[in-house]
């Protein structure tokens, strides 16, 4: 037969506590020239998979038990010799954060050449096909970026010249592993558009490992849902993701944000407890810990994966469970109160000539959520931390809390004004410090923030268990570490608090529990936040107003729904048109133009060129509606909506 | 509505690539170990071990080969060669680990002050550092000690000085690692004054550093030490002191090879343990 | 590039200037009279006085200072105060001495150090990667006179293979010269090695482990295809700067070695001129190894940035 099957596939690792059981019975099958999702958040297994099916496990991996066949051929039953083959014949991997599959000292056309001299091709032959390659992959000026080093193209043009050295081996099995994770959505958006395309052309068999399930609805055929190592559903993406039969799959559609879904419409499910510890899974079935819908037997006895409405399910009870209950009812927030309480006025930061701030001006009332949308290179994050003071010292402009003038630094401004801003940070492994335990954190800031409410209060408002209070920081999960930053945060009372992409790091399924915690202390306390982020369905969630950064400017704010609607500024669209993934076809790669110091910033890649103007003329910031400004030269009648 | 509820134990990590299996057999710790405690033990009981007075001649057993009653034979002088082996561990393990807290607790207190303050406070103790460091330590510490005279207290200053800069170095980098970590900043972002930054938030978190450089600077000075007291800067002349038994022996290296042999292969067994045991710990909190 | 060159163009001069301040306040503030430790202790204090005078060395110390100073870079660097020759030709002959031994050293330790490195390392924790660390480990921790005698005792006395002094006869070839400089030379390679082979081993792992070599494995590619092509280039340039070091100690610190093997160098010459407080020698010499010091830090500096592409450009493209 053609494509892949693997049949109860089960790899142990040697770890310092004895052997540990990652992949457990896992069985699929892929058509060849079909594409399948493989599901899962940290620990289900799925980067295992992907590494099994190239036969490519660590030196302490093993597989138990199952066969792998990729077309018929048995790959687990390669010798060492046929198995290099097969795998420079047949098989192409494409990983997260493809720049380090490259070797840093070789140019990149050098690389390129050396993949094709595996196939045999002639050396006077490879500079032509090297070229050929990388138009294909959509690169402009192909000599140029093959005599550059990795470390000189971007993020996207790396995964691209990944995809090209992918696609010289024309594969019967691409393994795509989370291969946009940390692109910026835009770019994010052509890769898979250029990915979609080439698969087609190639007719190979694709699976594409992801925690994402937005991208894998979008583009996969089959989706296979892992936890704790295990198969729990198995279908077609369309019955699997829209009608899920398993209760952990509906909990994982549940807790993820829709893009246009508020808060006061629906709020997110967090899925209690963590995924069980690998090296000793519970008895029973390995969800009913954290399952609404557990009884007795489910505890006890271990499901078997069965056929059930179409599928494949591992549960006891999947063909009477309604999981449309599984979903939660909106909750009103409190409405901003009147006047200003952070007021920024011509901002400006720079790091040596370059302006990585400028020129922000904005409002946020007391008790608003103002959303900061922008990706990398935005300079949202440097906004953010010259608010609380730290940061390059070069600029300009002004910061005034409750009308009082700030000083820029940090340094100068004095104990009240500390306790009153806070910050909440991304990476929730260092937000916390190692040594401590969680009651050291909160004792230090509820001592030197000068905090009313005892150190259990704070946790207990964290969703924290009293008995947390005593582990070492390093213990936490994820979720919880963030939790307990936040914590320590509102350990003194703060009118405002600066998030920066608080949940970007976490699991799908831990980040309902974060941004719930986060607008319950909102609700609770009418605290404002300036809530950063680069992914529109969470800032659609929670805030109020919108501010979208590009390149250091703010080329758009106003209310939530004006700004995520339409009509805005063509950069705002073409985000929303990522977030909604819908029609990809469209967001070709724009022309590449040359930038200028005066023109807009959007300019080079803008699909609504206007002409000359947009180049040379700086555009100006125009009101749409009262309270919406766009920063753009086209006629107000003229900007895009969410549906162009 | 479903609470978050918690429960209180390790969560999984991503497993896909797990800690590497290898448990190492601590040999290289446990001979490192006995070798050290062992020269240890010497230095500190050498009175009641040394069949004979170190100083004491016997000028009738003058280059007595290997024997039972000397079991290392006699040097020049006819003094017991065993005996002023067992004597010459304590002048170095007095001066060595002296240096090195000397050397630890300056070069830490640099070293955070740097990597935390940032900013010129760390651009002029750069400056100072590579201007320092133009001599290797060893040629500094050569230079000074000859200068400044031999005496217990110059050579442990001189030593441990010299190496305050290496010190500094390692504790800096260490530093600036964890100073660009978010929990330094919220510390910082809540008014945290400096010495609490460095001692309280960062201070813990680089131990790991801290004991490798002990650990490694320990055996760089009893090198030092050795070396010095080699080149005729130890202190003073007719000690059993291993460095300048070796010196003071070489001529003798056709017709009494052990006498310089025993001294030598006593140095080389005190630095070979402590660097077992600096090898060991280090690959062990590598590990973890 | 330029920046860093015309950087440290700068900077040498000045580190040069306050090291030759450093010497002379040092010898300055110790104990013990020049004249006296000249002349010895039985000299009468007319005699030791008339010394100090012809010397200068009753004129403020800024003043000498900067009479030395304009002497020095006239290429007068004056006199020994107890050998009694021109400080130029003897520093500079020493240093000849030392930086023969230094580059034969260095010789046989560039290949040896890289070659037990990349072999740790491609073999990381089998018995191969542990019995090299090990062994190189306790031979970095020796002091190298400890090895010396004891390859003095084993190759010059029992077996006679090498001769036991560095120094050949006046006029001897280079062959010979190198023969004598064999037990020397080996003794600081023991030394040497196991510093950078560490440091090799430990980019040789990274390399291995790293993405791109994962990557080339997926690819179909074999292991010494591998390592060819990705291991070797990425293993080698970290060492570098171990080199560096490495080098620096050999030119100036074979102290020990020149004493025991009773060679002529300038690590022997600075040692005495310290003990004697011979001011214009121990100044000379100072300088002299300071710049080579230097200059070694900006080579290693250079050739990083040559060999390592990312450094190439200050902010890329």
């Amino acid at each position: 037969m053609t494509g892949l099957r693997v049949d109860g596939l089960r790899v142990s690792f040697d770890t310092r506590r004895g052997p540990v059981r990652v992949v457990d019975d896992v069985s699929v099958e892929v058509a060849r020239g079909r594409t399948l999702g493989v599901v899962g958040e940290s620990g289900s297994g799925k980067t295992t998979l992907g590494r099994a099916l190239a036969r490519h496990l660590p030196v302490n991996g093993r597989v138990l038990d199952g066969r792998i066949t990729v077309d018929g051929t048995d790959v687990l039953a390669l010798s060492p010799r046929d198995l290099r083959t097969w795998r420079a014949r047949e098989l192409a991997v494409v990983h997260q954060e493809a720049g380090a599959t490259l070797d840093p000292s070789m140019r990149v056309g050098t690389q390129l050449a050396e993949v094709l001299g595996q196939h045999d091709v002639a050396r006077d032959a490879r500079r032509g096909r090297v070229r050929e390659l990388l138009t294909a992959v959509r690169l402009p000026d192909p000599d140029a970026i093959a005599r550059r080093y990795p470390h000189e193209l971007s993020g996207g043009q790396q995964q691209r010249v990944v995809i090209a050295a992918a696609l010289a081996s024309r594969p019967s099995l691409l393994i795509l592993d989370e291969p946009t994770t940390g692109l910026d959505a835009s770019v994010e958006a052509e890769i898979l558009a250029l990915l979609e395309d080439l698969r087609r052309d190639l007719d190979a068999t694709v699976v594409l490992i992801s925690h994402d399930l937005g991208l894998v609805g979008q583009i996969c055929d089959e989706v296979v849902v892992l936890y704790a190592g295990q198969v729990v559903e198995r279908g077609t993406a369309a019955d699997v993701l829209t009608s899920p039969r398993h209760p952990y799959t509906a909990a994982l559609l549940a807790s993820a944000p829709t893009f246009g879904v508020p808060r006061r419409q629906r709020r997110l499910l967090a899925i209690p407890g963590a995924p069980p510890d690998p090296a000793a899974p519970p008895p029973g079935c390995r969800f009913a810990p954290r399952c609404a819908f557990a009884d007795d037997t489910c505890r006890t006895d271990a499901p078997v994966a069965r056929v059930v409405d179409g599928r494949t399910v591992r549960c006891h009870h999947a063909e009477v469970l309604d999981l449309t209950a599984t979903a939660r009812p909106g909750a009103e927030a409190p409405v901003p109160r009147p006047g200003s309480l952070l007021q920024i006025d011509g901002l400006t930061r720079r790091y040596g000539a370059h302006a990585v701030v400028d020129d922000i001006s904005l409002d946020i009332a007391p008790g608003e959520v103002f959303g900061l949308v922008g990706e990398s290179g935005s300079g949202k994050t440097t906004l953010a931390r010259a608010i609380m003071g730290i940061g390059p010292r070069s600029g300009s402009g002004t910061l005034r809390l409750s009308g009082n003038v700030l000083a820029p630094a940090l340094r100068r401004r004095g104990g009240a004004v500390l306790r009153r801003m806070q910050m909440v940070f991304q990476q929730p492994d260092t937000t916390l410090n190692p040594s401590h335990r969680v009651r050291t954190v909160l004792a230090r800031a509820h001592e030197t923030l000068h905090g009313t409410d005892s150190i259990e209060t704070l946790a207990g408002r964290a969703q924290l268990d009293d008995a947390l209070l005593d582990a070492r920081s390093t213990d936490l999960s994820g979720g919880q570490k963030q939790r307990v930053a936040i914590a320590r945060a509102f350990a003194g009372s703060p009118d405002l608090v600066v998030c920066d992409e608080p949940v970007s790091a976490l699991d799908v399924s831990v980040q309902a529990g974060v941004l719930e915690v986060l607008a319950d202390e909102r609700d609770r306390t009418g605290t404002s936040y300036l809530f950063i982020s680069h992914d529109l369905a969470v800032i659609g969630y929670l805030a109020d107003r919108v501010g979208v950064m590009y390149r250091g400017q703010l080329v758009e704010v106003g209310a939530t729904g004006d700004v995520l609607s339409g009509p805005h500024h063509p950069y705002t669209a073409a985000l929303v048109l990522a977030a909604r993934r819908r029609d990809r076809r469209r967001s070709a790669t724009p022309p590449a133009r040359a930038a200028t110091a005066t023109g807009c910033r959007f300019a080079t890649r803008c699909p609504h060129h206007l002409g000359d103007i947009c180049a040379e003329r700086p555009p100006p910031l125009r009101a749409v509606t009262d309270g919406h400004q766009v920063r753009c030269h086209l006629p107000i009648d003229q900007l895009p909506k969410g549906t162009a | 509505m479903t609470a978050v509820q918690v429960r209180p134990v390790a969560v999984a990590t991503d497993v896909s690539l797990p800690p590497t299996a290898r448990r190492r057999r601590p040999i290289a710790l446990v001979v490192g170990g006995m070798l050290v405690g062992g020269w240890v033990l010497v230095a500190t009981f050498w009175p009641y071990l040394a069949p004979y007075d170190p100083q004491r001649q016997h000028p009738t057993l003058r280059f007595a080969a290997p024997s039972g009653a000397h079991w290392l034979g006699t040097d020049q002088f006819g003094r017991d060669t065993f005996s002023r082996m067992l004597a010459g561990a304590r002048p170095v393990l007095e001066i060595a680990p002296l240096a090195t807290g000397l050397a630890l607790i300056a070069g830490t207190l640099i070293g955070l002050l740097a990597g935390t303050c940032g900013r010129w406070v760390d651009e002029v103790i750069m400056r100072v550092l590579d201007a320092v460091l133009v001599f290797p330590a060893i040629i500094a510490s050569i230079l000074f000690v000859a200068m400044l005279g031999r005496s217990v207290t110059v050579l442990v200053i001189v030593i441990g000085l010299a190496f305050v800069p290496i010190v500094t170095r390692s504790v800096r980098a260490a530093t600036l690692v964890e100073r660009q970590k978010p929990y330094v900043e919220a510390a910082l972002l809540r008014g945290e004054p400096l010495w609490s930054l460095m001692l309280r938030e960062i201070l813990p978190n680089i131990s790991r550093t801290v004991l490798v450089e002990a650990t490694s600077r320990l055996g760089d000075a009893i090198f030092a030490a050795a070396t010095l007291s080699f080149i005729g800067l130890g202190q003073q002349p007719g000690s059993p002191d291993w460095g300048a038994s070796v010196s003071d022996n070489r001529a003798y290296l056709q017709n009494a090879p052990w006498t310089v042999l025993s001294p030598a292969l006593a140095i080389a067994s005190l630095v070979i343990g402590v660097a077992l045991v600096a090898d060991s710990l280090r690959a062990r909190l590598d590990a973890r | 590039m330029t920046r860093l060159l015309t950087r440290r163009l700068v900077a040498i001069p000045v580190t040069l200037l306050a090291v030759s301040v450093l010497v002379f306040l040092a010898t300055e503030v110790l104990p013990g009279d020049v004249a006296r430790t000249v002349l010895g202790r039985e000299a009468s204090d007319a005699s030791v006085a008339d010394l100090r005078r012809s010397l200068g060395l009753d004129e403020a110390l800024p003043v000498r200072y900067a009479h030395w100073l304009a002497r020095f870079v006239h290429g007068d660097w004056g006199t020994s105060y107890t050998l009694k020759v021109p400080v130029r030709e003897l520093v500079l002959g020493r240093l000849g001495n030392s930086l023969l031994l230094a580059a034969f050293a260095f010789l046989l330790l560039v290949p040896i150090a890289l070659g037990l490195g990349l072999l740790a390392g491609l073999h990381h924790d089998k018995p191969t990667d542990r019995v090299i660390s090990v062994v190189g480990l306790a031979l970095g921790a020796t002091p190298e006179f400890v090895t010396g005698v004891i390859l003095l005792v084993v190759f010059a006395v029992q077996l006679k293979w090498f001769p036991a002094s560095a120094q050949a006869n006046p006029g001897a070839g280079l062959l010979v010269r190198l023969d004598h400089l064999v037990l020397p030379a080996v003794s600081l390679v023991l030394l040497c090695t196991g510093y950078v082979a560490r440091h090799v081993r430990a980019s040789t792992v990274a390399a291995v482990e790293s993405p791109y070599v994962r990557a080339a494995e997926l690819r179909g590619a074999s292991r010494s295809q591998v390592v060819r092509r990705h291991v070797l280039r990425n293993s080698t340039v970290p060492a570098t700067s171990a080199l560096g070091v490495q080098a620096q100690f050999l030119i100036g610190g074979l102290v020990a070695v020149e004493l025991l093997f009773n060679y002529p160098g300038v690590g022997a010459l600075l040692l005495q001129s310290a003990i004697d407080k011979d001011l214009p020698t121990l100044q000379a010499a100072a300088v002299v190894l300071g710049l080579l010091y230097m200059l070694i830090m900006l080579l290693v500096d250079v050739t990083y940035r040559l060999l390592d592409p990312r450094l190439r450009r200050e902010v890329p493209a």
